[in-house]
């Protein structure tokens, strides 16, 4: 029968740069379902590893922003696709990670595939929500676009493994910023999978880097990293994360922060229009003269 | 060596060798950036003149001002009268310095030649089939001839904006140093048309045409067109005379003419004057007024600043 | 730079002839500003006295002149001063937009009455020329409270959510380089959103606020909607760690906005930062050169260079360098320094002894690291605080005066010789306030406006401001935005993140 059949198990790596390494610190950690038992081994990343994260989110920023918004629409809307193909996957890693029924999880799957292609659609049109031509009181042709602000660092949703995740990265990812994801700390392997996902994608290697591992050791090597612009510190709720000390690194270089709220959203409502888009962008206006 | 333009030209000779090189050479000119240079002057009118300056000021204005008659009814008798009022402005007071020129037209040249005398006061006439310019240059080169056999010291010349807009570069060179020549000793102001090229750009290119053609001065409009002078059409025009004096060593003039009635409008442009050519331009053959109301408007103002007391236009003499 | 005199004849010239035109002095009234010996704070709409006996000396930067003595506001005038805008923002939240915006519009006419004045009071305290204060300062202020009132009564359709409610009290620290116009930036849009303010006016410049409170008294706002308390840093520390303010909005310093982000860590507060920057202008050899050189003036010489989206770092095409520095140096001689009341005056003093220090220790600095120093021939005035136009070229690009934040009339030229190069150079520093173009070709403008980091670029013009305008910085140099209605936001509950 073919259940005598033992299967192959997968190693859960990080994903850095649009490869799959271990941690350079050689460390795992276990990942349990929700009842305790023994799923698999995570890697569990170390400052070094958040440094090649950024580096590698860095390299790719310029790239993924000067894609035209349709192409990046086409991208993301491609990681929905495979999502779509490998649901039956995801709503079993859903159903063992947060401890849910196959219906209760296969809902959390389906929103997370419609967040995808809710962002999508974003990709060429918030631009037009943000910004606009501003009526200065002169002859000059006065511009406000939207720019994304850089290298985002995103503490991904501890309850939410899946849903959560994406409604905290494909929002940053619509105007062009690159991210460094903390993965649920407890819940990483839907996580892990969605980085397979990616990286069958269309979205290019570098543009988002997921790692595993403990929030209270990655977090703040993020919040006081120079070289990221903002942090998201959504997923922050329910850890032991010191947000405060966080939000305190955060200045060293001005980053942009989205607070940890007091509890973990329901994301199961959907987005509030673009409002997580626009957390992660820059207006930059343009001045020209008019004349002949 | 002198810093003027991008590239390495460093004399004309080569510029105006061919048509493709003038091509290559006019809009090889940086360009001017409308609101910049609007607000350049805007700024710079905003200048405050008082006191000594100001008085010193209204005197050089006077002595800058080619009083115009350009009209169809113009007489024997007008000139006379506009020669009179340029040679002493103020009649009941000689420290009222002399305007600069009259200017005429070809066929009053010999009158106005007459009644200025041994003043000093300089005749300049129109010419070139002003201020069309529509006419073969032979006519032109005739016209021109024509005033300065009748004694003119001055001929103010029209540059064919129509040859200009179409981009025969080498056509309005050539007529300028046909002009020039035909002008022998006379100095000879070619005027742009500036309300008719429409853009600083073509007024940049212009001037240099006209200052690699020979003109003496640039200037800005007939007085026919309008607009006709303006503060940054004049500053355009400066700078490339400034810009020229220091790519060749030779001092130009410019000369704005039309619009220009009132003392303050003056005093406007001799900050410009100042400021974007310097100093050494604030002189009557380095800067011109062409006008006609404006030395009434002057000498009024002068009187008020010697009197402190606002006066009465009727203490001026209408001319 | 030969200037060839080789015409000799004069003898038309008239008698007076010099060969330069001195213009006379063309002061503006002095007495246009009612400067009082002493000034208390401005609390819950009426001037009072502060709980200490503390106080200090505002003075004239030109002569340094005592001009008056100003209430030193502490923690307990800051507790006051909150607890007044707390009390006031209940009632001033719930009126309509239409009378919030109707005040608005008062302050602006009322502004716009006495603008002269407030230009010279302005121009007196701060040091900055007339003819900044009455041609940019004060109306860009009026226009301001104009612009915010018409906001009042159309936030809904402002595009920041659905029903925006503000934020209640606003604590509000503001620069002494605009100190009026910074003013305004601040309580506009904050008093539009229904907010209510406390805010600190810089040590130095503490007149044109507390005049400003004498409009606020006349158009009968509310009292506590806007406080008033003057002191130094001290004070500011009080607003900006009050638990009672909802609120922060600064500008100034980076280093300063560094630590009071620190300082909120974890308090919820919202936060907006103003801070500084290190600008790159850069010219292009196609460049409209005459226009460039007046943007290149009015980047850094503009307010002596008191300006933090100044553009203190010349880019310039290499094959254009000599050309453009040349120009600019004559351009540089004809600017006039001296008594900032004088309506020609274009570069007036240094705000402060403070800042003339560190001005002059960094350029001591720029010359000891090799930098060719030059300035046009100019006269200081003995007494006062002054610093000449200056250009450094040959710079090196890790120069410190190329990289920090000099706000003193202080230019650095560096060279490239690529739009890449160009590009690269301009980003390569931590702020991202604002950033200049100056190329007649559209498309590298365009390119290039795409890649500078900044948060205002201005392409063939700089230094322009305008109310409907957002105005904020990239990276270091901040974020949130004023004006326009992006502006709005920074005074607004955060629209929800998720539905």
């Amino acid at each position: 029968m073919a259940t005598d059949r033992l299967d192959v198990r997968k190693t859960y790596k990080l994903y850095l740069g649009g490869r799959f390494p271990r941690s350079e610190s050689g460390r795992t950690f276990e990942i349990t379902d929700s009842k305790g038992r023994f799923l698999a081994n995570a890697a569990r990343a170390s400052r070094k590893d958040v440094r090649d994260a950024v580096v590698a989110a860095r390299k790719a920023q310029q790239g993924w922003a000067a894609a035209t918004a349709y192409n990046r629409g086409q991208v993301l809307y491609r990681v929905a696709e495979l999502l779509e193909g490998r649901r039956d996957q995801f709503v079993a890693e859903v159903a063992a990670a947060e401890g849910l029924s196959t219906r209760k999880a296969t809902s959390q799957v389906d929103a997370a595939i419609d967040r995808w292609v809710h962002y999508a659609g974003w990709t060429d049109k918030y631009a037009q929500v943000d910004g606009g031509l501003n009526p200065v009181a002169g002859p000059y042709f006065d511009l406000s676009v939207p720019e994304p602000t850089g290298v985002v660092a995103a503490i991904a949703p501890q309850r939410s493994s899946l849903l959560g995740l994406t409604a905290v990265l494909a929002p940053l990812l619509v105007s062009g910023n690159t991210a460094v994801v903390v993965a649920s700390e407890r819940r990483a392997l839907p996580a892990i999978t969605l980085s397979e996902v990616l990286a069958t994608s269309d979205v290019p290697g570098g543009v988002v880097n997921l790692l595993t591992g403990h929030v209270t050791e990655l977090a703040p090597v993020l919040a006081g990293h120079l070289d990221v612009d903002a942090l998201d510190l959504t997923g922050c709720t329910g850890t032991e994360v010191d947000t405060e000390e966080l939000e305190r690194l955060a200045a060293e270089n001005v980053k942009r922060v989205v607070p940890a709220p007091a509890e973990e959203p329901a994301f199961d409502a959907g987005p509030a229009g673009p409002a997580r888009i626009l957390a992660f962008c820059e207006t930059k206006t343009v001045w020209h003269p008019k004349g002949t | 060596m002198s810093l003027v333009l991008p590239g390495d030209v460093t004399d004309l000779t080569d510029a105006t060798a061919s048509d493709s090189a003038l091509q290559r050479f006019l809009h090889g000119l940086p360009g001017v950036d409308q609101v910049g240079a609007e607000k350049r002057a805007a700024t710079l009118a905003t200048r405050s003149i008082k006191r000594g300056s100001k008085r010193w000021a209204l005197d050089l204005a006077i002595s800058m001002v080619d009083l115009t008659t350009l009209e169809g009814a113009d007489t024997p008798g007008r000139i006379r009268s506009l020669c009179a009022k340029a040679v002493r402005p103020d009649p009941s007071d000689p420290q009222v310095p002399s305007a600069a020129a009259v200017c005429v037209y070809p066929d009053l040249v010999g009158t106005a030649v007459e009644a200025v005398g041994g003043s000093g006061v300089q005749v300049a006439s129109v010419a070139t089939a002003f201020p069309s310019g529509r006419s073969s240059l032979d006519i032109k080169l005739a016209d021109t001839r024509d005033a300065v056999a009748a004694g003119a010291d001055e001929i103010d010349m029209v540059i064919d904006r129509g040859a200009f807009l179409t981009g025969r570069y080498g056509q309005v060179l050539e007529e300028i140093v046909a002009v020039k020549e035909a002008c022998g000793d006379a100095h000879l102001k070619v005027i742009l048309e500036t309300g008719e090229l429409a853009t600083y750009d073509n007024v940049r290119r212009a001037s240099w045409l006209a200052l690699a053609g020979g003109g003496d001065f640039v200037k800005t409009s007939t007085g026919k067109v309008s607009p006709a002078s303006t503060l940054p059409v004049t500053l355009v025009m400066l700078e490339a005379v400034r810009d020229f004096a220091q790519l060749t060593g030779e001092i130009r003039g410019v000369k704005s003419a039309g619009g220009i009635r009132t003392a303050k409008d003056a005093l406007r442009y001799l900050v410009l004057v100042n400021e974007v050519a310097g100093p050494e331009w604030l002189r009557p053959d380095r800067y011109r007024f062409g006008a006609s109301s404006l030395l009434n408007d002057l000498l009024l103002q002068r009187t008020k600043q010697l009197t402190g007391v606002y006066a009465d236009p009727d203490r001026v003499t209408i001319d | 730079m030969s200037q060839t005199e080789t015409e000799t004849e004069t003898e038309t010239v008239p008698d007076v002839a010099t060969p330069t035109w001195e213009y006379d002095p063309a002061p503006e009234a002095r007495e246009l500003a009612h400067i009082r010996s002493s000034y208390g704070l401005f609390i819950d709409g009426e001037f009072v006295d502060p709980a200490g006996d503390g106080s200090f000396a505002t003075i004239d930067p030109s002569t340094e002149r005592h001009l008056a003595e100003v209430a030193l506001a502490g923690g307990e005038d800051v507790d006051r001063a909150v607890a007044a805008a707390r009390k006031a923002f209940g009632p001033w939240s719930a009126a309509s937009g239409r009378d919030r915006g109707r005040y608005l519009f008062r302050l602006a006419r009322l502004l716009a009455e006495r603008a002269r004045e407030f230009a010279v009071l302005e121009s007196i305290d701060n040091g900055k020329p007339i003819r900044e204060t009455r041609d940019i300062d004060v109306p860009t202020a009026a226009a301001h409270l104009f612009y915010h009132a018409g906001w009042a009564d159309k936030l809904d359709w402002a595009g920041l959510g659905p029903q925006p409610r503000p934020l209640g009290v606003a604590g509000q620290v503001i620069p002494w380089n605009f100190p009026l116009l910074m003013l305004i930036w601040k309580i506009a849009p904050a008093l539009a959103c229904g907010n209510t303010v406390v805010i600190k006016p810089a040590e130095t410049t503490p007149l044109s606020a507390m005049l400003f409170a004498e409009l606020c008294q006349q158009a009968e706002l509310p009292p506590g909607v806007v406080n008033i308390v003057t002191g130094a840093g001290e004070t500011g520390a009080a607003i900006v760690s009050h638990g009672d303010v909802d609120k922060v909005a600064f500008t100034g310093s980076t280093a300063v906005g560094k630590a009071i982000q620190r300082e909120l860590a974890g308090s919820g507060k919202r936060l907006t930062l103003e801070l500084g920057g290190k600008a790159a202008n850069v010219v292009f050899d196609d460049a409209p050169i005459d226009q460039a050189v007046e943007g290149i003036v009015d980047g850094i010489f503009f307010n002596q260079g008191h300006v933090c989206c100044a553009g203190s770092r010349l880019l310039v095409q290499e094959n254009v360098h000599d050309l453009v520095v040349d120009k600019l140096k004559r351009r540089l001689e004809t600017l006039r320094l001296g008594d900032p009341l004088d309506k020609n005056t274009d570069i007036g003093a240094i705000n402060s002894a403070e800042q003339l220090e560190r001005i002059t220790s960094l350029v001591d600095i720029g010359e000891a690291e090799g930098g060719e120093r030059w300035s046009p021939a100019c006269e200081l005035p003995s007494s006062g605080f002054w610093f000449a136009p200056t250009v450094f070229t040959g710079v090196g690009a890790s120069s410190r005066i190329a990289v920090e934040e000099i706000f003193g009339p202080v230019l650095s030229v560096l060279t490239f010789r690529t739009p890449e190069e160009a590009v690269a150079k301009a980003n390569n520093t931590p702020y991202g306030l604002s950033a200049g173009v100056w190329t007649e070709k559209g498309s590298r403008m365009f390119w290039m406006a795409d890649r500078l980091e900044a948060g205002v670029v201005w392409a063939n013009t700089f230094n322009r401001l305008d109310p409907t305008s957002p105005f904020g910085g990239y990276k270091e140099s901040g974020f949130g935005r004023e004006g326009g209605r992006h502006g709005l936001a920074a005074y607004l509950a955060a629209p929800a993140l998720e539905g």
